[in-house]
């Protein structure tokens, strides 16, 4: 656990960050809380030559609406979006996933952004922001771009962030009446990490069908996804214990299952399946409730 | 000022206040000017040829001050200590390098030392090594199958060792039996997982001739010993240092390369060296715990009476012995009778090499095992014979009045009345009332299950086994306990000073407990086999008392009356009917320093030591209950509630003992759902660190309820028995004996453990699947 030597550089301003990561390329690497990039750096399986640590610029962390989005700052905590008052009254989905990643230590220090920049296939961000189709704000050196969540993620560890890009914002919808979500898992007893994740945000019309529905998976296979078979199966119709069933059990047709020692890729498939439905049960029951 | 009596009080641990404010001093802590640091090379490979071994470059590394490889040091550091009482034990050459081949995945193959833990660590990727990858033996019962590879070219096979007991009739039991109920069980291997990982600090001081090793360990005085032949060094010219110790659970009962390794470079470079383990290493590199497998059958009649029983086991001792690797299953075979009368009994016990880290103590050694043997085996009948787990456990207990207790394995439990606990737990549970629940959430689908262990385990080690205790009165009153024993959490820095509280009537504040260095404490074994309370406790116990009897006499000649007329109370020495002629404890001791007695009777000062050996060991039980709730579609178990009654004889703190208990019960339930050491057929290991060597988290624990029975021990005046380890041992089967309860309806007789989620769901699965396939 002892990493190889590296430069440190704490830039300022967004700008001073982008130069640095433009002149030093792959050799650099984000800090943004430490808790994936550390760990890997002292087994030796990230070797950069630099940080290039963003915790210094202002405006890159904190919680706020603009219009009809909620607008969450890229080094924001876990902890900070598991306690917002501002979340919770307009986006819970947000709170209840920071609440279960890890434990204190990694939520009081990780970040939003480091998260889902990193990649992980089992994090719990990608399941909530897919669930959400958030938008996410990647800042360059020719300016700034905007990704849907679903676009975001290429693979395991890989994101469609160049190495000179920076995250910034994740800008996900405030939640309208009649909104009801929930992010279940089946977390790994070692790591915390999701051996499957399910989120599930969906509005209801007033007669009680599901208007609109979004859900996430994690941890099923090497790219978190949106699992559209469901929400189409869903979308439109009246939440029946039985249709909720049906479409769950869409749910992990055509991936390819992740196998390790914790979960075989059957086990795997069929939890997906399970948490898939008892996530969009609960969001409903919140809708109503 | 009247001292009120501190025995039984629930004092809070003098100890803690420093810890949790992070003031403690860990090894890590300890910084001596121009420290080295070293870093070691472990072997990829489990078992392999060193072809080639080049370290030159790892030198040229600026900053680096030494490499050395096993060759080199063959000469200068002896092999590592094993205990070797047993006439069929094969001992290997354990060398703290190796020499030639490796023979587990983490074995030190070179070791460097440099001015800081980076170039230490950058140095390790420039050592070149060629190993020539040697056939592996990953499987202990396949290492014993004629055929196998043979890990030590020595040796004609991999058997490191058997054990064998063998008492009653047992082929008449067997054949008088109306039923013959058996199981084959496995015990995995467990990573203790302390806190604090092993660390070492070594400094010689040529001009003392002194060479001090600090050493994250549970047995200072035994580790010297061992340095002193290792290093061949005189014993007096070695000091052990224990500091604060992180946690050991076993883990730290041994003497390791690393020990040896840097007390050699500190001689050698005349500047400390440092050595930290890092968490990947100790899950490779420190023993492992348990790993048995075993078959176990038992002979009873149709209303649940155990006539026989016979168990045939295979060890996985590892490649190499630790230092009580050979005494651990032996102790599994001691204890197979549990709380039970069994007239006949066979044990076979066969110890296997295999390419592992060796397996040592690790809390409850060999207790766990029997344990769980015994108490699934009871379950298992109960299900057979279709009668209930607390009646078969009630025909088979001994009476209160038949104790001490010979058991067919040999033993003589000192004291106990198992009715009493069962009952008090059972009370406690609401045992008839959750059988009705359970009953009534199963018509609804849900799967309730409740478990019971009613254990017990042997403790306070015990004759062979000393420990020291000396008692000073210090002249101005204030009372300096050394102990022999090593605490390191089990709290004895407060529950010593309980007894010395009593025993003299000084204030808690005025005693300070020493302990952990051998350069202030004579003599002294350690702490383990939870034994350092019931026998250091009591080495402490009666020096305290000839502390007291030595001041009796001082004040018989300055209160000018017989001794017999002189009485204490409170730290306060009175003549009988006059007590306002009175000297204190304190006065004494002032009185003592400067001219004893002055009667020329008693020679000056006020210190008395003592070695306290028993004369047997003792034996803690207790019924645990547990009732868990599986969801069969996902394989989750939730723990609802938890139960325990132990007695572990007389209680000086019982907060010290809730602690221990709680701490106990939680490993215990790690080895039941979550832990497992998993090594592949190459010898390599899947879950070599916390990411996926999962231990019990804050998180998963159940509240637990805690209650007691008072049986005093017989072989102490305290009448205490220990309780470090019976919590690990009683919690174990009690909660896998709940999942497996839950999951009857399935049709579901045993899992071994870990009982993770996947393979609960596997079984539902498989369960249904029999159900549908019955029905067409």
């Amino acid at each position: 656990m002892i990493p190889a030597a590296f430069d440190y550089v704490a830039p300022k301003t967004l700008d001073d960050a982008l130069r640095e990561l433009a002149a030093r390329g792959e050799d650099a690497k984000i800090l943004a809380g430490g808790h994936s990039l550390l760990p890997l750096m002292k087994l030796r399986l990230a070797n950069p030559k630099v940080l290039v640590d963003l915790r210094k610029i202002p405006g890159l962390t904190g919680i706020k609406q603009e219009g009809n989005k909620l607008v969450i700052g890229a080094l924001t905590t876990h902890y900070q979006i598991e306690s917002s008052a501002l979340l919770r009254r307009k986006c819970p989905l947000l709170n209840e996933t920071a609440r279960v990643i890890g434990d204190v230590q990694v939520r009081n220090r990780g970040t939003i952004g480091g998260s889902l920049t990193h990649a992980d296939p089992a994090a719990d961000w990608p399941a909530a922001i897919l669930a959400l189709a958030a938008e996410l704000e990647l800042a360059g050196p020719k300016g700034e771009r905007r990704i849907g969540a679903e676009n975001f993620f290429l693979g395991p560890m890989t994101t469609v962030t160049e190495a000179t890009e920076i995250l910034t914002e994740v800008r996900v919808p405030a939640f309208s009446t009649r909104c009801g979500s929930a992010y279940l898992k089946m977390a790994q007893q070692a790591s915390g990490f999701a051996i499957v994740g399910a989120a599930v945000w969906l509005r209801l019309s007033p007669k009680g069908g599901c208007e609109e529905i979004g859900i996430g998976i994690t941890g099923l296979s090497e790219k978190p996804f949106r699992a559209h078979a469901v929400e189409q199966r869903l979308r439109g119709n009246k939440l029946t214990a039985k249709l909720i069933d049906e479409a769950s059990s869409l749910v992990a047709d055509g991936s390819d299952p992740l196998e390790d020692l914790h979960a075989a890729a059957g086990y795997r498939a069929h939890l997906a399946r399970v948490y898939t439905r008892r996530a969009i049960q609960e969001a409903a029951k919140r809708a109503v409730g | 000022m009247p001292v009120s009596k501190s025995v039984g009080a629930r004092v809070k641990r003098r100890e803690d206040p420093k810890l949790i404010r992070g003031l403690g001093q860990y090894v890590d802590d300890i910084n001596l000017p121009k420290t080295l640091h070293v870093a070691i090379l472990r072997s990829p490979y489990a078992h392999a040829r060193i072809e080639k071994l080049d370290t030159g470059a790892a030198l040229r590394l600026s900053g680096v001050v030494a490499v050395c490889t096993g060759p080199e040091l063959e000469d200068k550091i002896g092999t590592l200590p094993t205990t070797a009482d047993n006439p069929t034990l094969k001992i290997p050459a354990h060398h703290v390098l190796a020499i030639g081949k490796v023979c587990f995945a983490g074995e030190g193959v070179a070791a460097v030392v440099a001015e800081d833990r980076y170039t230490a660590r950058d140095a390790l990727d420039l050592i070149q090594v060629e190993y020539e990858a040697l056939p592996v033996v990953s499987d202990p019962e396949k290492a014993l199958t004629p055929g196998s590879p043979v890990i030590h070219s020595e040796f004609t096979d991999n058997l490191a060792f058997s054990w064998k007991h063998e008492q009653g009739d047992l082929a008449k039991a067997f054949k008088q039996a109306d039923k013959i109920v058996k199981q084959r069980l496995v015990h995995q291997r467990l990573a203790p997982i302390a806190i604090e990982t092993r660390a070492v600090l070594a400094r010689y001081l040529p001009e003392a001739k002194e060479l001090t090793v600090w050493s994250s360990t549970q047995i200072p005085h035994i580790l010297k010993t061992h340095l002193a032949q290792l290093l061949k060094l005189p014993e007096n010219e070695v000091r052990v240092i224990a500091p604060d110790v992180g946690g050991g659970f076993g883990c730290k009962l041994n003497v390791y390369a690393e020990e040896a390794l840097l007390g050699y470079l500190a001689l050698t470079l005349n500047r400390p060296v440092k050595w930290i383990e890092e968490r990947r290493e100790n899950i490779q590199a420190t023993i492992h715990g348990r790993g048995q497998v075993g078959e176990v059958e038992v002979a009873v009649r149709k209303d649940g009476t155990i006539l026989g029983l016979r168990y045939k086991v295979i060890a996985d001792i590892g490649a190499y012995h630790q230092l009580f690797t050979p005494a651990i299953p032996p102790f599994t075979g001691l204890m197979l009778s549990g709380c039970y009368k069994i007239p006949a009994m066979s044990i076979e016990l066969s110890a296997a090499f295999t390419n592992k880290m060796s397996t040592d103590a690790y809390r409850g050694a060999g207790r766990p095992e029997a344990a769980y043997v015994i108490e699934r085996i009871i379950d298992r009948v109960a299900q057979e014979l279709k009668l209930d787990a607390v009646a078969v456990r009630r025909r088979n207990f001994p009476k209160a009045s038949e104790f001490p207790f010979k058991t067919a394995t040999g033993l003589a439990y000192d004291s106990g009345n198992y009715q009493l606990a069962l009952g008090k737990a059972l009370k406690l549970a609401g045992y008839e009332k959750l059988r009705r629940e359970q009953r009534k959430l199963r018509s609804r689908g849900r799967y309730l299950g409740i478990g019971l262990s009613t254990y017990v385990e042997i403790c306070a080690m015990g004759p062979g086994f000393w420990e020291y205790g000396k008692v000073q009165l210090e002249p101005s009153g204030k009372v300096t306990v050394f102990s022999g024993a090593s605490p390191h959490g089990q709290g004895q820095q407060t529950s010593f000073a309980q007894i010395v509280s009593d025993e003299l009537g000084v204030a808690l504040d005025d005693i300070t407990v020493v302990h952990g260095d051998t350069g202030q404490v004579a003599r002294g074994m350690g702490t383990f086999g939870s034994r350092a309370t019931a026998v250091g406790g009591i080495a402490v116990y009666h020096a305290a008392e000839q502390v007291r009897e030595k001041a009796r006499e001082i004040a018989s000649h300055l209160l000018e009356v017989d001794a017999d007329d002189v009485v204490f109370s409170d730290g306060r020495f009175s003549v009988k009917g006059v007590p306002k002629k009175a000297l204190t404890i304190q006065q004494i001791a002032r009185q003592a320093q400067e001219t004893g007695d002055s009667s020329g009777k008693t020679a000056p000062g006020l210190a008395a030591e003592y070695q306290f050996e028993p004369s047997n060991f003792t034996f803690p039980f207790g019924t645990h209950i547990c009732v868990v709730e599986i969801d069969p579609q996902t394989g989750n178990i939730a723990i609802k509630k938890y139960f325990a009654v132990d007695d572990c004889g007389k209680v000086i703190n019982p907060l010290l003992v809730d602690g221990q208990l709680q701490g106990g019960i939680v490993q215990g339930l790690g080895q039941a759902l979550y832990e497992g050491v998993v090594y592949d057929e190459n010898g390599q290991l899947r879950n070599g660190s916390l990411l996926d060597y999962a231990v019990p988290k804050a998180t998963n624990l159940p509240r637990l309820r805690l209650s007691r029975t008072e049986t005093p021990s017989p072989v102490n005046p305290l009448g205490i028995k220990g309780i470090g380890e019976a919590g690990t041992i009683g919690s174990t089967p009690a909660i896998v004996n709940a999942v497996i309860d839950a999951l009857a309806p399935f049709g579901v007789t045993h899992i071994d453990m870990p009982l993770t989620p996947q393979k609960i769901w596997r079984l539902c699965q498989g369960a249904k699947a029999a159900v549908a396939g019955g029905r067409r």
